[in-house]
């Protein structure tokens, strides 16, 4: 057992209301800045449709991911590393920029400039990567709002597989989700793997994913072999970014900027304990559908001694260990098995997990003829079908889909029938396998949601591995090499200069 | 020495040593103080029209004819007398695999170079650099394929021992070399030349990328093939 920590987060998307905010910030703070205007670190996707960039989902056209071979192995599903190596010069997998949208602004300045005419001066369109005139924007970052365009089009979304389609293109069945995506800073990330420089790295202290700029070449096989395409190549610096799971925030113990700015206050951060021996072994799962229960059983117990000496042992923190038996992420993925991660099929065990959301009865005209338990509306009745939830959150298996709606129901039939008719119902509790004393905690950190239940996040200890003498005077964070001191012991063109600590490769 | 001073004692007596010591001092240089800008840059992203196909021809005939040059000039005359390699032979060698790997270099260059100059993406945001440098690659592997024509006249060899006697003798510091190859065709020269000068440019081109990419499957081919983890904590600190 080698126990490491890491830094999780759920998204509650029974509470999303599609507001962007999470995207318009993240924005702001990561990718205001040239060559990555294309790129949201986050961005939120109207469901069902295609998404963005456009079909992501579908790995039989982007091979992102991972692949069990016949032969039992596990790799890259855009091919072993010769076949890596050999797509150097030209990635047969890679997006071109239009698959996401070609960035573009307005020419603001001609309303104000524009000489006297007999029509009203407009803001036309001008490419941001060619400077030229568009005639017509073609695609934006969320093209699909709200089911924008037809459903013929957004129905090839992959989540569909298994399901007769065609109802759900009719007005009175038609059904809607939103499904915010960032990094899920995987514990077997593809992208790592595909980076024949080595410029891609896990952190061992909090498991977030980055990118290393001075060591990165420009191959891109980290976008392609990134099946959420969730890394971005910046066309400017020739350089591969992504989310950071705003790192020096996280460090000082602060929410990342998607998650303090979420106005439905859907997001959880905590800490998962795992065992990063058995990450193979869970990535290799024989069925797809096993890959959701193999990812379970990689976390661990942060309650157990065992674990709890192990852990001390791999030089996890106390109040890393402390954070990690507080941490909302433990509750709601283990204890409840209200969330899952996102396409588990792809074989990255995705770290950033869902809560499924409820929807409407079906049909209102059928409402008094659903069956239903303990006053609860069969959650087959919903309008999102199981199937479609289940294709997105558990590789196709519905019922642990199924057990997570129902105890979301039950926690509101519980919660109604205690604050409403004064009536603890221990019933309803345990119908869907849970007890009294968990649906109010469930309720009190699902529900009600304040921001010290959301958050469980200790601070980083870099105190025990850098002399904070070495870094006073420090230029803070820069794109480029501005001022930086990443270069290691002595200068070329002499003095030597105090380095800053660069984290180095761990076996 | 200085006294006949002539453009052949600079292009093939001095020049070779500036361009030796701009490329290892220039690289290193920038290695060391700006790692942020060794890349590939990379356009695929913006047009992947041509590039699939411009990039791989241009790169497995550039590679080719690049090991090619290394080789056939730098590998001693005697090892070749040991093996018993007739110099014509060895000539017949370099003229086929060199023609062919360079066609194809040419015709993968010349594309990219159509991409770069046409697709208005591509251009807005190609540098100064990486356009003259392109051109610079063209021209190169134009003339080498030319004198190619020179070469069938005299395939005895006699001439392509001359240049592995001088692209060695500079390397062994030999500084009358370049009166050996003082009488080539003014074709060579211009060949030798270009090559030099592309030397000399490379540090502060993209060519830079190459180094990566013949350095990559090393380490990539030995390295674990899931997490890499990096941590800040010291390895005496790490049970293991």
């Amino acid at each position: 057992m080698k126990v490491r920590a890491q830094i999780g987060m759920v998204l509650n998307l029974d509470k999303c209301i599609g507001c962007h905010t999470c995207s318009v910030t993240c924005k702001n703070v990561w990718t205001s800045r040239d060559g990555v205007e294309y790129a949201w670190f986050n961005n939120v996707e109207s469901k069902p449709g295609l998404g963005y960039p456009t079909d992501w989902e579908n790995q039989a056209r982007w091979n992102g991911g991972w692949e069990r071979t016949r032969a039992g192995k596990l790799q890259p599903k855009q091919g072993n590393k010769w076949r890596i190596l050999s797509n150097i010069f030209g990635n047969p997998d890679l997006p071109e920029i239009d698959d996401y949208y070609e960035p573009f602004d307005f020419d603001y300045d001609h309303l104000k400039s524009a000489p006297e005419g007999a029509a009203f001066p407009t803001a036309r369109p001008r490419s941001r990567i060619s400077g030229e005139r568009m005639q017509k924007i073609e695609k934006g970052p969320n093209w699909e709002e709200i089911l924008g365009g037809e459903f013929e089009k957004r129905s090839k979304d992959y989540n569909f597989e298994g399901i007769q389609k065609q109802m759900y293109g009719e007005y009175e069945n038609t059904f809607m989700m939103y499904l915010p995506r960032l990094c899920e800073h995987c514990l077997n990330p593809t992208c790592a793997a595909s980076c024949p420089s080595g410029a891609i790295y896990k952190r061992e202290e909090d498991g977030i994913v980055l990118i290393d700029q001075e060591k990165c070449r420009g191959w891109r096989m980290c976008v392609s072999g990134c099946p959420y395409k969730k890394v971005y190549y910046n066309w400017e610096t020739g350089k591969s970014e992504k989310c950071t799971l705003c790192y020096p925030r996280i460090e000082s113990g602060n929410p990342t900027v998607c998650s303090e700015t979420c106005v439905g206050r859907i997001r959880y951060l905590g800490v998962i304990l795992y065992d990063a021996d058995r990450i193979e072994e869970a990535a290799n799962a024989h069925e797809t559908s096993d890959l959701y229960e193999a990812q379970l059983s990689v976390f661990l117990d942060p309650k157990d001694p065992e674990v709890i000496a192990a852990a001390k042992r791999d030089g996890v923190p106390q109040d890393w260990i402390k954070a990690a038996q507080q941490s909302p992420i433990w509750k709601m993925a283990m204890e409840w098995k209200v969330a899952f991660p996102l396409h588990p099929e792809y074989r990255t065990l995705p770290m950033v997990w869902y809560i499924p959301p409820l929807s409407p009865i079906q049909n209102a005209a059928e409402a008094g003829a659903i069956s239903s338990k303990n006053g609860m509306p069969d959650v087959r009745n919903l309008r999102i079908p199981v199937k479609y939830l289940a294709n997105m959150l558990t590789a196709g298996e519905e019922a642990p889909v199924v057990t997570a709606l129902e105890r979301m129901l039950a926690m509101r039939s519980y919660m109604r029938s205690k604050t409403v008719e004064g009536v603890i119902d221990e019933g309803i509790a345990e119908s869907v396998g849970l007890n009294g004393r968990m649906i109010e905690d469930m309720y009190k950190i699902m529900a009600l949601a304040d921001y010290e239940d959301r958050f469980v996040i200790p601070t980083t200890h870099r105190e025990h591995v850098e002399e904070a003498y070495d870094l006073r005077g420090g230029c803070g964070f820069t794109d480029s090499n501005g001022c930086s001191t990443g270069n290691k012991g002595g200068s070329l063109f002499g003095g030597g200069k105090k380095p800053l600590k660069m984290p180095t490769e761990a076996r | 020495m200085f006294a006949n001073f002539s453009i052949d004692f600079f292009i093939f007596g001095i020049m070779p040593y500036i361009a030796l010591t701009v490329l290892i001092v220039g690289s290193i240089a920038r290695y060391e103080r700006d790692p942020f800008t060794w890349k590939s840059s990379s356009s695929q992203l913006l047009r992947r029209k041509q590039l699939i196909l411009g990039s791989i021809l241009f790169h497995v005939g550039i590679i080719t004819v690049f090991f090619g040059h290394l080789l056939g000039l730098f590998t001693p005359v005697w090892v070749l007398d040991a093996l018993g390699i007739p110099y014509a032979v060895k000539q017949w060698m370099a003229v086929l695999i060199g023609g062919i790997a360079g066609a194809v270099a040419l015709v993968g260059a010349t594309i990219l170079l159509h991409r770069r100059l046409t697709d208005s993406r591509i251009r807005m945001n190609s540098s100064f650099s990486d356009i003259g440098i392109m051109v610079l690659i063209w021209l190169q592997l134009l003339i080498g394929l030319g004198t190619i024509t020179l070469t069938l006249r005299h395939m005895d060899g006699v001439e392509m021992v001359t240049f592995m006697n001088w692209s060695q003798s500079v390397i062994l510091l030999n500084i009358n070399a370049w009166l050996d190859v003082a009488n080539v065709h003014w074709l060579y020269k211009v060949h030798i030349f270009l090559g030099l000068l592309i030397t000399i440019l490379f540090p502060f081109t993209r060519l830079v990328h190459m180094v990566s990419g013949f350095a990559a499957p090393f380490r990539y081919l030995f390295r674990s093939g899931y997490q890499i983890v990096r941590t800040r904590r010291a390895p005496a600190a790490r049970s293991e």
